[in-house]
């Protein structure tokens, strides 16, 4: 059952890093029991698992974050206890975290200084930073502050702000979530170079083709325990997911045939100023939706998506009405009410605080974006019945798992609170879903259960615009797709069609033409 | 002494207690923390530096004390908004109630006492130079103080690597525990010094503004230097600039009123708040981009464990 070889290949030295029945318990909650880790040097070792099966919480106490209740950390085979980061730091252990540690205000340099404990002057660091970043090929201008800098920017900071502690062991938390295909590649690079010097990394990610294709050894987790311990090369993406979940996951199944239908959704030359000094402005965009036909929006972060967002669902209003039409009727100067009475539901990123007020009940959050039509408000009072039958419908339909019949937003996992969210407007039964990132942040199964609702939704004929960082997740369930960059938005192509290096060039901002020409050169 | 030079020492006299708590305010709210309790621990630290210059007979004894009370009134603050992670705004207006009753109850015995107050620098021959000399030589120690106290926040925040530290706290606490940082434990230290601050503030009232204790005697500078931190967009060296421009501000009221100009005297009193409302506005309508103020003031932090 179990691949060794590559294991094998290493076993001559005593392990770099060891834990040793690690535990972790919060109250009667156990986040991590008994976890055996062994990470040799030289090795890539993929740490995997659904939401809540103890990644994070196995890398803080490595980090030396937080403190096991029981077991052992051991380092070049010695036991060693962790009183914090900077303690880690010193034997040598560097995290790169994936909500990056940085701090806006400062300047490039001054935020890898406060990653580094030793006694080394800030010009110093200045001129290491700059050899380090050049070594490595991750450029970094030292004066720039965080604010100014793209993502891809940001990670290059925590990265060469980990090498520069020239660590032996580097912990890497989903560094690829927000990149580029092509940004991907340049860090795996550095990876492998890491690994070439004689480094041992351990690698969180929940991209499965990723880690197969970087990774030496994979552990997996679930449910706070391990369950496995494999050389991910020769397992498949399919047999992975299936040892994360412990069970099969549902595939995500397309009807047979859509009709495509009448326009539901018309962007007419859509331009808007941002409203906040760090906003993208949003240039000429224009596509045209139809029933039954699912949009994708790809495209880094920050470039334009949420300001999109913003535009279609009415959070700010366009200059001329025609701009946006849903559904026959000129809705760019209507508020959100008003669209949501026109048929349009609107889905944004951010689960809480957005999506939904987080101290408020289920129930209240399901008045909140439902009270424009339905049977939700009766003579300006609240019917408490019909929303806790919203709640009950959603929870069944989408199995919804909580604590308590009618509990507070915050108190859900991420999966559970999408996948009420995403079943609250689709239970309305709307011609236009506008969704931004459905998938963000949610582990395969909760996933696979939003991802066929956008399915059945257009197979019912509504128009779904999704807009993803995940191109394996457009690819899956998109008729077409078009990119997002600085504010544009490309001409969409049909998705079967559209190669992933044509779409990266085109998040890097090539235009369409060039795309082409650069993929067809390569090929 | 001819008129220009009086109006001049007054307004440095003026607006020495505003810069004293406006900086101890700046570090404090650089860390991440707002304690709207700057009142409150003033009046506290006038109270008790008067009753200890009366009790000693000593001016220094009475700056410390004023001190002490100060860090005293912060404690309460940081055991309350740090420790139990209550929200910061109530509970620094709850202080500011605090200590406005309780330097009431300090400073009863002490009501209708009169004090020598802080002696002015003397150097002969320079002291002596028409205007410059006086005002430039001839002022109380406190003066002088204020001044080096401004310079040296300025050296600490940006010169030092503790300083560095702590304006990562104001901007992000996550990163800064993520990172390894006490956040609580700098927060407390940043709050203490806010409070040695404001102590010192309002004891520079009694011990050499006016030689007497009445309650109430704070009158609102505890919220001019507030609104002083944000006028000065936390940055030590606009804060040197907007404490001298209030403290002339509320002298030019005084005597905009003496000669008989017709100007409401509560408008006069309103131009700090008006000031600080016009350059946010400003500041918000120039800015490019990032943060004027320290992105995480005012919220809570509450490390997991």
């Amino acid at each position: 059952m179990l691949d060794t070889t590559s294991a094998a290949q290493h076993t001559g030295a005593t392990p770099l890093l060891q834990t040793v029945g690690l535990t972790k318990r919060y109250g009667t909650f156990l986040a991590n029991d008994k976890i055996d880790l062994e990470i040799r040097p030289q090795q890539i070792h993929a740490l995997l698992g659904e939401n809540g099966a103890g990644k994070s919480t196995l890398v803080k106490a490595i980090y030396g974050l937080i403190q096991p209740s029981e077991g052992e950390i051991r380092w070049q085979g010695r036991t060693i206890v962790l009183s914090g980061p900077s303690d880690a730091r010193a034997h040598g252990i560097g995290m790169v975290f994936q909500h990056f540690s940085l701090f806006d205000n400062l300047t490039v340099a001054e935020n890898v200084a406060l990653g580094l404990d030793g006694k080394e002057a800030f010009r110093d660091i200045s001129a290491r930073l700059e050899q380090v970043s050049r070594t490595y090929g991750l450029p970094l201008d030292p004066k720039r502050e965080v604010w100014q800098l793209s993502v891809g920017e940001r990670q290059r900071i925590e990265i060469v702000r980990a090498l520069m502690q020239t660590p032996q062991f580097l912990i890497l938390d989903e560094p690829t979530a927000v990149l580029t295909p092509q940004e991907a590649d340049q860090l795996f690079t550095v990876l492998d170079r890491l690994k070439a010097e004689g480094r041992a990394i351990l690698y969180i990610s929940h991209k499965l083709e990723e880690v197969k294709r970087l990774c030496d050894t994979a552990t997996i987790l679930r449910g706070g325990r391990k369950v496995e311990t494999c050389n991910p090369k020769a397992e498949t993406a399919a047999s992975l997911a299936r040892m994360m979940v412990g069970g099969e996951i549902k595939e995500v199944k397309a009807a047979a045939s859509r009709q495509i239908t009448v326009p539901r959704l018309l962007v007419n030359d859509l331009s808007l100023a941002p409203d906040d000094p760090h906003g993208v402005r949003l240039e000429h965009i224009s596509f045209e939706l139809r029933g039954g036909e699912i949009l994708g929006i790809a495209g880094v972060a920050g470039n334009g998506q949420d300001e999109l967002f913003a535009a279609l669902s009415g959070e700010r209003l366009a200059k001329d009405p025609g701009t946006i039409v849903i559904d026959g009727h000129a809705a760019g100067h209507l508020s959100i009410t008003k669209r949501r009475r026109l048929g349009a539901a609107f889905i944004p990123e951010e689960r809480l605080g957005h999506g939904t007020a987080p101290r408020m009940r289920l129930s209240e959050n399901a008045l909140l974006t439902g009270h424009a039509i339905g049977n939700m408000v009766l003579h300006g009072f609240v019917n408490t019945a019909a929303t806790l039958k919203t709640v009950d419908l959603t929870t069944e339909t989408f199995d919804v798992r909580k604590a308590k019949r009618d509990p507070e937003a915050a108190s859900l996992s991420g999966g559970n609170l999408q996948k009420f969210i995403v079943g609250r407007e689709i239970l309305r039964d709307p011609v236009v879903l506008i969704v931004n990132q459905p998938t963000w942040g949610v582990d395969a199964g909760a996933a696979a259960v939003i991802r066929q609702a956008l399915l059945d939704l257009a197979a019912g004929g509504a128009a779904v615009l999704v807009t993803s960082q995940d191109l394996d997740e457009l690819a899956e369930i998109t008729d077409r797709i078009a990119v997002m960059f600085h504010g544009r938005l490309s001409v969409p192509v049909p998705t079967r069609e559209a190669s992933r290096e044509t779409l990266g060039l085109l998040m890097g901002g090539s235009s369409i033409e060039a795309a082409e020409t650069a993929h067809a050169t390569r090929a | 002494m001819g008129l220009i030079e009086a109006i001049i020492l007054s307004v440095l006299a003026a607006s020495t207690p505003l810069l004293l708590a406006a900086t101890g305010e700046l570090v404090t709210e650089r860390s991440g923390v707002l304690n709207l309790g700057v009142e409150g621990m003033m009046i506290v630290g006038a109270a008790c530096g008067f009753g200890g210059a009366w009790l000693s007979g000593s001016i220094i004894v009475g700056a410390l004390c004023g001190m002490v009370a100060g860090i005293l009134m912060s404690l309460i603050f940081a055991l309350m908004a740090l420790g139990l992670a209550v929200n910061q705004v109530a509970t620094g207006l709850a202080l500011t109630i605090l200590g406005i009753g309780l330097s009431g109850l300090i400073g009863a015995g002490f009501v209708g006492e009169r004090i020598t107050p802080a002696p002015h620098l003397h150097i002969p021959g320079l002291s002596d130079i028409p205007l410059a000399g006086r005002i430039l030589f001839g002022e109380d120690g406190f003066i002088y103080l204020s001044i080096a106290l401004v310079v040296g926040v300025w050296w600490f925040l940006y010169r030092t690597r503790a300083g560095l530290i702590l304006r990562a706290c104001g901007d992000n606490h996550i990163s800064a525990h993520a990172l390894g940082y006490p956040v609580l434990r700098i927060r407390l230290y940043a709050v203490m010094f806010g409070g040695a601050c404001a102590g010192l503030a309002g004891a520079y009232l009694p011990l050499a503004y006016t030689p007497f204790f009445i309650p109430g005697m704070t009158a609102g500078r505890g919220w001019i230097a507030l609104a002083l931190t944000v006028f000065a967009s936390w940055r030590p060296a606009r804060l040197v600039v907007g404490a001298y421009l209030f403290g002339a501000v509320t002298i030019l009221q005084l005597h905009a009123q003496g000669a008989g100009i017709g100007i409401p005297s509560q408008f006069m009193s309103s131009l700090p708040y008006l000031a600080t409302i016009i350059v946010l506005v400003l500041l918000s309508r120039a800015r490019t981009g990032g943060s004027t103020a320290p992105a995480a003031l005012g919220t809570v932090f509450v490390p997991d464990r």
